[in-house]
């Protein structure tokens, strides 16, 4: 079979990329020599169209039956070879790639030993892809039926935008309504739109919308199966309020045996109290109550009087033995929009958050200024006293290798629209201090220059510390005014931190349940940064919104609408074809000692018990290869990472040129 | 003169975290040492003790395996399995005279392109300490034993 195999070898400059480092020809004249190699070529983008056709010509005219490409990581270019090769009539996995420039021209600089460590994986390559056996791809249906996990903005526009295409979507929500974050916002930037206008008629439309399946105080509890096949079990917490009896009367609320609220609202941040039965904010999705059992006295003694049930009368919507229940729905694809969650401001003690009442946090104003707030727009400090003066601190919690090295992106414009909406409710002085203000959207720059007109103070300089200034309450802040050259201290009434954003506390718990990455700070990591930035590594699994990073409403809503683009396109297409890199079991080798059986973490290998020999379903396999390490006798073998092709490629990076 | 030593070091890297990381080095430009020579496998669980015993045979200085962190691994558990035979594999070198240095396992995910710098640099130069890997001749029998063999 060795002698009929006729390789060819092309060796890809990537303009500089590769060929600033690597001898490429020197490469392409030593792959010649190599046996078995009919031909080696180097050429500036093997990638492009005449780089492939090259590819096309050399596998009709001189007979190739194998092709090695040596260019970028086979994450960006395995897939475009391989496809050629299938065009020019060849077997797709007649092929192998070697990574030479992500791993060889980008991370040395020593020309000689880059272009050594070329010659040396090209010749595994060589050796390795003389073995290759042809492959059938396997195809697999998916399921029309997609899954949206967090109902935010993202979610909810990933969701309708889906549902008006007339695929099915569960929207799953962990709070009692949608809304996310962008609920709590009084008005955008920097447009100044009020943010309840604009997203409380897209939560309605997800409730009213007959291909949406909203499932609130849910959460996704397991994922099995892949692409175009996931079982997604979901836990359903209990309201003890049956959502499709209540009409959201609220006369419950009203008869609670709690005649005053009590408990911190989390909606406005901590900054109002509710009782035990209560609706998160006015315009809540669904339109339902919700009990929390944590501090409901009927949970709590039993002995209550449940005036609530009263009220309710024959509806009997109230249903304190509600139970907890698992769903589990086939879908095909699924969005992640889980959304972020504030920096806590007590992480900074210099700050004073926690310490201080008239230290407050950028989200904690937004309720502030809000109509609908606990101070019904009104801009009252704990202390009852109305601020004639203001200072924003930027960049809580972010551009600080001490807390988060990122930048947030949303603080500068929030800062800036925070401090128009302060001047605009209660003329106070207003000073921003800032390291840079950052306003780089459509119509960014044009409302800092607003802002900046109106008379907000800018000041450059990161804030070091925040104390009392006296005995009434007032703050004093000291900063070192970077354009002065000075320390300042500037004594205010209220000081405002403009926390950032960061990863949700269980973003590692959620990432592993979906079997995705994260980047180093931890939001969920994309497939590709630019090509591919809605993508995971999990086939049919997309982000959208903060989850996958900061990013301000307009992105999010981009973001959602290409995560949900992509699912429609893998749905659309029907069937996927899945890498044939499945392990098998070679029956008349088996020894039948069941070491494999337990290996497998997908149940994929069975005993046959009357063949007393292991077996593979192909179907269940996801082509780790764990067991073909583990059998003793080397009878397992998985296809694309045989034993033999690998014991090839080690003897082919070592062997001495 | 003769050339200074430069190990040759053969890395198994996993297709989800670890070979996805080394790909980040490269696109973040990191600058480490050229001896590895990576052959990418779908799970650090891939990994047969037998390619490893088989590296250093065919003249490896150094034997490196890549996984994802514990938790992490695409196919749930196959980095723990990796972490039981490293575990053996250590004792079986150990007894064969090959320094511990010279094999290595390391949890290094997608996002950690600054771990694959840090580890491939630290273990060559610990290698480069070491020198060659001299797989030592296989003892002559002493005459005693040949006499007790004969009679």
């Amino acid at each position: 079979m060795h002698d009929s195999v006729r390789v060819g070898v092309y060796v890809c400059h990537c303009g500089r990329n590769i060929e600033g480092t690597i001898d490429v020809r020197e490469v392409a004249e030593y792959a010649a020599t190599l046996p078995g190699v009919a031909l080696a070529r180097d050429y500036r983008y093997m990638c492009s169209d005449p780089g492939q056709e090259l590819i096309r010509q050399d596998i009709r005219d001189q007979d190739l039956n194998r092709v090695v490409v040596a260019a970028c990581s086979p994450c960006l270019h395995e897939k475009t070879f391989r496809h050629v090769l299938e065009q020019a009539g060849l077997n797709p996995y007649f092929f192998q790639m070697v990574n030479i420039r992500e791993h060889a021209s980008w991370v040395h600089e020593d020309r000689r030993a880059a272009t050594v460590k070329a010659k040396d994986l090209i010749r595994a390559a060589v050796r390795r892809v003389r073995l290759h056996r042809p492959l059938e791809r396997r195809q697999v249906s998916i399921h029309p039926d997609v899954l949206v996990v967090g109902g935010g903005i993202a979610g909810i526009h990933a969701a309708l935008t889906l549902a008006n295409s007339g695929k099915h979507v569960y929207l799953v929500e962990r709070e009692p309504t949608i809304g996310g974050h962008m609920a709590q916002f009084d008005k955008t930037f920097p447009t100044l739109d009020c943010a309840a206008c604009i997203l409380t008629p897209k939560m309605t439309a997800v409730k009213m919308h007959p291909k949406i399946t909203l499932w609130t105080l849910s959460e996704v509890a397991r994922v099995e199966g892949y692409v175009g096949n996931y079982q997604v079990t979901v836990r359903r917490k209990p309201r003890y309020v049956l959502e499709d009896v209540c009409i959201g009367c609220l006369e419950c609320i009203e008869a609670c045996v709690y005649k005053q609220a009590k408990v911190p609202d989390a909606f406005n941040v901590g900054l109002s109290k509710r009782k035990p039965v209560y609706i998160p904010f006015p315009q809540a999705v669904p339109q339902v109550v919700v009990i929390d059992p944590e501090t409901c006295i009927e949970f709590k003694s039993g002995r209550c009087k449940k005036t609530c049930v009263e009220v309710c009368a024959d509806r009997k919507a109230i249903d304190f033995h509600q139970q907890e229940e698992l769903k589990t729905i086939d879908v095909g694809a699924i969005i992640l929009a889980t959304g972020f969650q504030v920096f806590d401001g007590r992480r900074l003690p210099y700050y004073g958050y926690g310490a201080y009442p008239n230290v407050y946090t950028a989200l904690e104003v937004e309720r502030l200024v809000n109509a609908a707030g606990p101070t019904a727009g009104e801009i009252v400090m704990r202390d009852g006293r109305r601020p004639r003066s203001v200072g924003i601190v930027h960049c809580v919690g972010s551009r600080d290798v001490h807390t988060n090295a990122y930048c947030s992106r949303v603080c500068c414009m929030y800062s800036l629209k925070l401090a128009h909406l302060i001047k605009e409710r209660t003329s106070a002085e207003v000073y921003n201090f800032y390291i840079d203000i950052r306003a780089p959207g459509k119509g960014f720059e044009e409302f800092y220059n607003r802002v900046a007109e109106e008379g907000t103070y800018l000041v450059r300089g990161k804030v070091a510390d925040v104390y009392p200034a006296d005995h009434d309450g007032r703050l004093m802040l000291q900063v070192e005014d970077t354009l002065l050259g000075m320390v300042r201290k500037i004594p205010v009434d209220m000081v405002v931190l403009a926390t950032g954003l960061e990863p949700q506390a269980d973003a590692q718990q959620v990432r592993r349940l979906f079997n995705i990455s994260c980047s180093t700070e931890g939001f969920f990591l994309e497939r590709h940064p630019k090509l591919a930035p809605v993508s995971t590594f999990t086939e049919g699994i997309f982000l959208a919104g903060c989850c996958q990073g900061p990013k301000d409403i307009p992105d999010s809503v981009a973001q959602a609408g290409a995560a949900a683009g992509e699912a429609l396109a893998l749905i659309d297409a029907g069937s996927i074809e899945l890498e044939p890199n499945t392990a098998h079991v070679l029956a008349e080798a088996c020894s039948g000692c069941k070491t494999c059986v337990p290996m497998c973490p997908y149940q994929a290998i069975s005993f046959n018990e009357t063949e007393k020999k292991a077996q593979i379903n192909e179907v269940l396999c996801k082509g780790c290869g764990t067991c073909v390490a583990a059998c003793p006798s080397g009878s397992i073998q998985q296809n694309l990472f045989e034993d033999d092709e690998i014991f090839e490629e080690i003897a082919g990076v070592l062997e001495y040129a | 003169m003769p050339e200074p030593f430069e190990p040759r070091i053969v890395a198994f890297f996993c297709n989800w975290c670890t070979y996805l990381a080394a790909d980040l080095a490269g696109t973040s430009r990191l600058r480490y040492a050229p001896n590895t020579r990576v052959i990418r496998v779908m799970c650090s669980g891939r990994v047969d003790p037998q390619f490893v015993l088989d590296a250093f045979a065919q003249g490896a200085d150094g034997v490196l395996i890549g996984g994802c962190h514990p938790g992490d691994c695409h196919y749930q558990e196959g980095n723990y399995k990796a972490l039981r035979r490293v575990a053996l594999m250590k004792r079986l070198l150990r007894e064969m005279g090959i320094e511990e240095e010279r094999f290595r396992l390391e949890w290094i995910s997608a996002s950690e392109g600054d771990k694959v710098r840090s580890v491939i640099n630290d273990m060559v130069a610990k290698v480069r300490a070491l020198g060659p890997l001299r797989r030592p001749a296989a003892p002559a029998p002493s005459r005693e034993l040949i006499e007790e063999v004969i009679h």
